[in-house]
C-alpha cells in the first residue's frame, strides 16, 4: 500500500498507457469487422474463408505475433503499434464472428417488412440490423475487452511501456508488492472497462428492459455459445 | 527488411540449431511437455467439478463468478507472482498455468453437460438409471462436442503461454525469444516466433483432426430450434463466454 501510494503516479500513467493499448484495437476491431462481416454474408464462399482466416489468425500466440510484426510492417520491435496491430487481428478475428452471428440473429420479418416499407439498403442496415444485433456485438466486445486488457501486458517482456512493466520490473528486483499492485491495477481496469461496456450497451439498447428481454435477446445463447465454441484460444 | 527474412531463415536452416540439448527438437518437445503436464493437472480439477456442477445445476453462480475473475487475471502477473513466491523450478510457473486452464475447461464441462436436451436425461431417468448411470451414459457422451471445445481452448492457451515461461529460466520455444532479445539477435526472435505460431497452429490441427475421428458426428449436430428453446441454454452460454475468448 505504501509503495503504491509513493509510486501512484507512475502506476497511473503506466495505466493510461496500458489503456490506450487495449482499447484502440477494440475500436478497430469494431470499425473492420462490421463490414467485413456485411460482406462475408453475402456469399458461402466467401463467409468459409474469412472465418477460416481469423480463426487461423487467432490461433497465433501474442509474444510471437508482437515480433512477427515488426517484420511485415516494417516497425521497429518495440513500436507500440505492433501490440495495436496485433491486438486488432484478435479483435477482428472474435468480432467477425460476433458480428455474423449478430446479423444472422436478426428476424427475418423485420428485414422483409423494412424492405416493403421502402427502407434503402444501407438505411436497413443502420437503422434496423445494426441496432437489433447489439446485444451479441457487446457479448462479443466485452470478451475482446477483458482478453485485450491481459494480453497488453505480455508486451512488456519487450520493454513496451504498460502496467506489465510491473511485473517485469518487480521480478528484476524481487519485489512481490510491485508485482500484486500490477495484478490488481489489472483487474481494476478490466473490471471498469467490462462495467462500461454494460452501461454503454443498456444505454444503446432501451427496448431489451423494456420489451420483456425477449426480442433483444433471443439470439444472444446461440450466437454467444458459438462464439465461444469455435473460437480457438489465442493467448500469450 | 529481406536482410531479416533471410537470415532468419538461415537460423531456421542451421543444423547445430536442430540437435542438442538447445536444439529446436529438445524445444519442442519441452514445450509440448509443459502443456501436457498444465493439462493433466487442470482437467484434474476442472472436469469432476465440471460435472457435478452441470449435472446437479448446484454452485453454477459460483463457477461462474470464479471462473470469470480468473480469466481477468493476466498471466505475466500470475507467473512473476508464483515464481516470486515459491521460487525458481518447475512446479510454480505449472501451477499458474493450472489456475488460467481450469476456467475454460470447467466452463466447456458445465456448459456441455446442461446443455444436453432435457428430454434426454429425463428418459434416461425414466429407463431406470441410477444418477451416476445418468451422468456417464446420457450426459457425458451428448456432451463431448462441447467439453471437445472447451478442451482444445485450454491446450492452445497454455501453448500460448507456455512461450512466457521462458522468461523465468525455463525451456520451451519462448527460450528463443528471450535470449534473441538479450542479445538482439533478432532472427532467433523471429525464428522462434514462427516455430511457436507453427506450433500452435500445427497441433490445433491435430485437435481437430482428432474431434473428426473420434466424436460423435450425432452429438455434435445442433438440436433444432424447438428443442433449443426448452433448454435453458442462456446460463451455460453466458458462463462459456464470461470465461472465454482469448486471455492471457
Amino acid at each position: 500500500m505504501q509503495w503504491f501510494l509513493a509510486n501512484s503516479g507512475q502506476v497511473f500513467s503506466l495505466a493510461g498507457q496500458h489503456l490506450i493499448l487495449a482499447i484502440l484495437p477494440m475500436i478497430f476491431g469494431l470499425l473492420i469487422s462490421i463490414p467485413l462481416a456485411q460482406l462475408a454474408r453475402q456469399n458461402r464462399t466467401l463467409r468459409t474463408v474469412v472465418l477460416t482466416a481469423s480463426s487461423l489468425l487467432y490461433t497465433i500466440p501474442s509474444l510471437a505475433l508482437f515480433i512477427i510484426l515488426p517484420t511485415v510492417l516494417g516497425t521497429r520491435i518495440l513500436d507500440p503499434v505492433n501490440v495495436v496491430v496485433a491486438l486488432t487481428i484478435y479483435a477482428v478475428a472474435l468480432l467477425v464472428r460476433a458480428a455474423l452471428d449478430a446479423f444472422d440473429s436478426v428476424d427475418e420479418d423485420l428485414q422483409q417488412a423494412a424492405v416493403a416499407m421502402g427502407f434503402k439498403p444501407l438505411a436497413r442496415f443502420l437503422q434496423i440490423d445494426l441496432p437489433l444485433s447489439l446485444p451479441v456485438l457487446f457479448a462479443g466486445l466485452r470478451v475482446v475487452s477483458v482478453s485485450n486488457i491481459s494480453l497488453v501486458s505480455v508486451a512488456a517482456l519487450l520493454g513496451i511501456g504498460n502496467l506489465g512493466m510491473l511485473f517485469t520490473s518487480g521480478l528484476q528486483r524481487d519485489f512481490v508488492t510491485e508485482v500484486v499492485v500490477g495484478i490488481i491495477a489489472i483487474l481494476v481496469l478490466a473490471l471498469l472497462m467490462d462495467a462500461l461496456l454494460v452501461l454503454l450497451e443498456r444505454l444503446l439498447t432501451p427496448w431489451t428492459r423494456a420489451g420483456a428481454a425477449k426480442t433483444g435477446k433471443s439470439g444472444e445463447p446461440a450466437a454467444a455459445r458459438r462464439l465461444s465454441e469455435s473460437s480457438a484460444g489465442a493467448s500469450a | 527488411m529481406s536482410n531479416v527474412i533471410t537470415d532468419t531463415f538461415a537460423w531456421l536452416a542451421e543444423p547445430d540449431h536442430w540437435s542438442g540439448s538447445t536444439g529446436i527438437p529438445m524445444r519442442v518437445a519441452e514445450h509440448l511437455q509443459y502443456t501436457g503436464l498444465v493439462m493433466l493437472i487442470a482437467a484434474a480439477i476442472a472436469v469432476p467439478i465440471g460435472l457435478y456442477v452441470g449435472h446437479t445445476g448446484r454452485g453454477r453462480v459460483a463457477v461462474v463468478a470464479v471462473a470469470g475473475a480468473l480469466r481477468a487475471l493476466p498471466t505475466l502477473g500470475l507467473l512473476t507472482l508464483f515464481v516470486l513466491l515459491a521460487g525458481i523450478g518447475l512446479m510454480p510457473p505449472v501451477w499458474a498455468l493450472v489456475i488460467l486452464t481450469v476456467p475454460p475447461l470447467l466452463a466447456g464441462t458445465y456448459a456441455g453437460i446442461s446443455s444436453v436436451d432435457r428430454n434426454v436425461v429425463d428418459a434416461a431417468r425414466a429407463m431406470g438409471m441410477t444418477e451416476l448411470q445418468v451422468l456417464f451414459r446420457a450426459e457425458f457422451p451428448n456432451a463431448l462436442p462441447v467439453m471437445y471445445g472447451g478442451f482444445r481452448t485450454g491446450v492452445l492457451q497454455v501453448i500460448a503461454t507456455v512461450s512466457v515461461v521462458a522468461y523465468i529460466n525455463l525451456g520451451g520455444l519462448g527460450r528463443y525469444l528471450f535470449d534473441g532479445l538479450v542479445l538482439s539477435d533478432f532472427p532467433q526472435m523471429l525464428g522462434g516466433s514462427l516455430l511457436i505460431a507453427g506450433l500452435a497452429i500445427a497441433v490445433d490441427l491435430v485437435l481437430v483432426l482428432i474431434q473428426r475421428l473420434i466424436l460423435s458426428r450425432g452429438a455434435a449436430s445442433k438440436p433444432d430450434r424447438s428443442q433449443q428453446a426448452a433448454v435453458d441454454l442462456t446460463d451455460p452460454a453466458t458462463a462459456e463466454t464470461v470465461v472465454q475468448g482469448g486471455t492471457s
